[in-house]
């Protein structure tokens, strides 16, 4: 991920905040995995002076950041912005309680949905919580604001939150680093600043108040924010990778104020510069939370009345909404068929979504890999809304539908996502007795985000052996009376699983269990061989969408680089055309 | 100097990240800024891929925007069509003659458009198309495209071999690296 000349390196952004917690002297770190934020805890992880960990999800991450803090050493959590909503709840208490060493939360951004159910705009959070947000616009930035972020957190007494954006995260720019530097805290007890009951809040909300203001006066002299003149005729107001934009487009030919902390706003460093330029424009991906406060101030400027309010921005952009040339790319007169991202070849979910398909089972789905069984050929999940909605959703679905749903739906959910939120709806399914059947897609990894561990796989962030938890003893334990293991390359044993339980009246599990097959302790068979006098050109084997099979000349073709010999097509061949591969 | 774009496309899982890793780690050693703009996440799996590499005294945005790039260095012949509206009006694509079946097209749903390579030529674009794969199994990895790739792209640039070689020793682990060796060789030397 990196070179160096020197002491000057290419960093990706992830991994520069992962240096400044290292240099700040982060001691704690406990993370939920979500993209883009997930390099920051893998890259910390590489440091041994950190502790770091996996934790089941953002909430359970951030309550035990706080509880370092509180022991008195500096802390951090990381999410995605959607995790930030699980994680809402002693966020917004946390501000009450301020901290003990300093306390960060990174909280990264999707615009454009590049691996994301929503483009919500964090900044809300932090207005929402009152808690100080700082946005790095490039990896030398992610260092120093990082480390800038523990010293506004102790010196104001606050959690801060620090914001990337896809853009921010996932690129490199060169960077310097330094050495590293550990303060101490004691922990004293503090009952009247840490018991948030209402008489100790109501004490506490006005300290919040109070707080803003002192943080907007920071924010009027603050490094993070910063006014670089050029052009008077044009006075840009912006943030985040925007201001990379902005300078790309514009260089010297216009005048920026840089906003490096986007809550609180300042007041008189936004008049005075408003006060220079002739054309004053705010210049800010997804909500117009900046422009609204300028507006607030009765500044008049523009924003959202010429650039879009959904979706990321670029240079192209940003010249075209402000009348500045931008250069023409080539068209091609033809119609390039789609790339979209499919399951692999080999991949355990495959299996069970084509007996669901096969069945004509609605499937309420969750997140993860296994979302792109919604995705044709397969076309099987007809829900998918956030981690752990599935096992909710069918419940709901089938209070309401009786009989006309009941041995007709499913949930589907991985391992890591249950563990992350699933297992509250089927307290729920088991609690409130509807006749559901949770199908647990355990592949044993949390996959999507790259293959980080959980508390089902027994290994720790580290890959050292950690707790495991048992999922099939779990579900008992909830008074499930029926949950089944099956493995999803047999189909036919998946197809008699499948039936069984949706006969069965009254809550059940599916554990489908098959561990990914891009993990590397995974051994693949040798890819399948095609029998071209046995092969009819019949496409059967073309129903479960795996990428590793087409049909080239009338017959199927099975591609030897991406064929890990799973078998699932071959079940599905009337004339036992594909057959397995010799082993070298 | 004026920044320069490099953008490196290709399907998920062929090998695009080492190759910015290395043109990172070069253009940094030639005393330029750059900043490389990877994908991760769910767009690796199996789907289109861009990687942006920018370099020049001083280089603001991560990514590439259209009519901007100066070279789309590309695995796959039907991602480098894709990406030609990035391509600057004296831009050069080099691309590998590969070619990997969308999902769409294995179902049926929509065709490989033919003779993809002399479509993106008939637009006046400049393409060095190359049969990379065949190359790198030559010496002996398919994995090797991405460096047959680099060798190809060598040609271009202003930049002593020895400097392209220190670049690949320090991306490249050591017992892969004679095998490294000849595939960029033979992208650099090949007609």
């Amino acid at each position: 991920m990196e070179s160096s000349t020197q002491n000057k390196q290419l960093m990706l952004g992830n991994k520069a905040v992962a240096r400044g917690l290292y240099e700040a002297g982060v001691c704690f770190i406990s993370s939920y995995p979500g993209t883009p934020s997930t390099e920051i805890t893998e890259e910390a992880a590489k440091y041994d002076e950190i502790y770091c960990e996996w934790a089941p999800n953002e909430k359970v991450a951030m309550e035990s950041a706080f509880g370092a803090s509180l022991a008195g050493r500096r802390s951090f959590c990381a999410q995605k912005h959607v995790g930030l909503n699980v994680a809402a709840d002693p966020l917004y208490t946390m501000s009450y309680t301020g901290v003990n060493a300093g306390m960060v939360i990174g909280v990264a951004d999707d615009a454009g949905m590049h691996s994301s159910q929503n483009e919500q705009d964090s900044r809300h959070h932090a207005i929402a919580a009152k808690v100080p947000m700082i946005e790095p616009s490039d990896s030398a930035e992610a260092i120093e604001f990082t480390k800038l972020a523990y010293e506004i957190s102790e010196t104001f007494d606050t959690p801060v939150l620090l914001k990337m954006c896809t853009r921010v995260a996932h690129s490199q720019s060169v960077v310097s680093v330094s050495e590293r530097h550990v303060p101490e805290k004691k922990y004293e007890k503090n009952i009247a600043k840490y018991v948030m009951m209402p008489g100790n809040a109501l004490k506490r909300h006005p300290f919040v108040e109070e707080r803003t203001k002192k943080l907007t006066e920071y924010a009027e002299t603050s490094p993070l924010n910063r006014v670089e003149m050029g052009d008077t005729s044009i006075g840009i107001i912006t943030a985040s990778t925007s201001y990379q934009y902005v300078k790309e487009v514009f260089g010297e030919t216009a005048s920026v104020l840089k906003l490096g902390m986007t809550n609180p706003l300042p007041e008189k460093l936004i008049r005075d510069f408003a006060a220079k330029v002739d054309r004053l424009v705010v210049v800010e991906e997804l909500d117009p939370i900046i422009e609204n406060h300028v507006k607030a101030l009765g500044i008049p400027c523009e924003g959202k009345n010429v650039l879009p309010i959904i979706y990321e921005f670029s240079q192209n952009l940003i010249a075209r909404a402000l009348g500045r040339p931008v250069p023409e790319g080539r068209t091609l007169d033809t119609q390039i068929p789609a790339r979209p991202p499919v399951m692999c070849a080999g991949c355990p979910h495959r299996g069970m979504f084509y007996t669901l398909k096969k069945n004509k089972v609605t499937v309420l789905g969750d997140i993860g890999c296994y979302t792109l069984g919604a995705v044709q050929p397969l076309g099987s999940i007809e829900m998918t809304l956030c981690m752990g909605a599935s096992i909710g959703a069918v419940h709901g679905f089938n209070k309401i539908l009786g009989k006309e749903s009941e041995g007709k739906t499913v949930a589907v959910i991985g391992d890591s996502t249950f563990m992350h939120s699933g297992m509250t709806g089927l307290a729920n399914v088991a609690y409130n007795q509807s006749n559901s059947t949770v199908i647990i897609l355990d592949n044993s990894i949390t996959g999507m985000t790259g293959h980080q561990q959980n508390p089902t796989t027994g290994y720790n962030i580290k890959g050292d052996p950690a707790g495991k938890i048992n999922l099939e003893a779990l579900c008992a334990a909830m008074g499930f009376e029926r949950v089944r293991v099956v493995d999803p390359y047999d189909l036919s044993a998946c197809d008699k699983v499948i039936k069984e339980e949706l006969a069965f009246e009254g809550p059940s599990v599916i554990i489908s269990r098959r561990p990914c097959a891009l993990l590397k302790y995974v051994k693949h068979k040798a890819p399948l061989k095609v029998n071209t006098d046995k092969c009819v050109g019949c496409k059967s084997c073309m129903q479960i969408g795996c990428p590793a099979i087409s049909i080239k000349n009338g017959k199927a073709c099975v591609d030897n680089t991406l064929c890990v010999g799973c078998g699932v097509c071959s079940q599905l061949c009337h004339f036992s055309a594909l057959e397995a591969g010799e082993e070298e | 100097m004026e920044t320069k774009n490099i953008m490196i496309v290709g399907v998920g899982g062929q090998g695009s990240l080492l190759a910015s890793k290395l043109l990172g780690h070069l253009l940094l050693t030639q005393g330029y800024d750059v900043k490389v703009s990877e994908v991760h996440g769910m767009s690796q799996r199996g789907g289109s891929v861009v990687t942006y590499v920018r370099y020049g005294d001083k280089v603001y945005s991560p990514v590439i925007d259209f009519g901007e790039a100066d070279f789309i260095v590309s695995f796959e012949a039907l991602e480098a069509a894709r990406c030609l509206p990035y391509l600057k009006k004296d831009g050069i694509i080099v691309t590998n003659t590969q070619q990997i079946d969308p999902m769409p097209v294995i179902t049926g749903a929509a065709e490989y458009p033919e003779d993809i390579i002399g479509k993106m030529k008939a637009t006046g674009a400049e393409v060095d198309a190359f049969d990379c794969l065949s190359a790198a199994e030559s010496v002996g990895s398919s994995k090797a495209v991405n460096i047959v790739l680099m060798g190809r792209l060598s040609k271009y640039f202003d930049i002593p071999l020895s400097d392209w070689m220190e670049a690949l020793n320090a991306v490249v682990p050591a017992k892969f690296i004679e095998m490294n060796r000849r595939a960029f060789s033979l992208g650099r030397e090949a007609e």
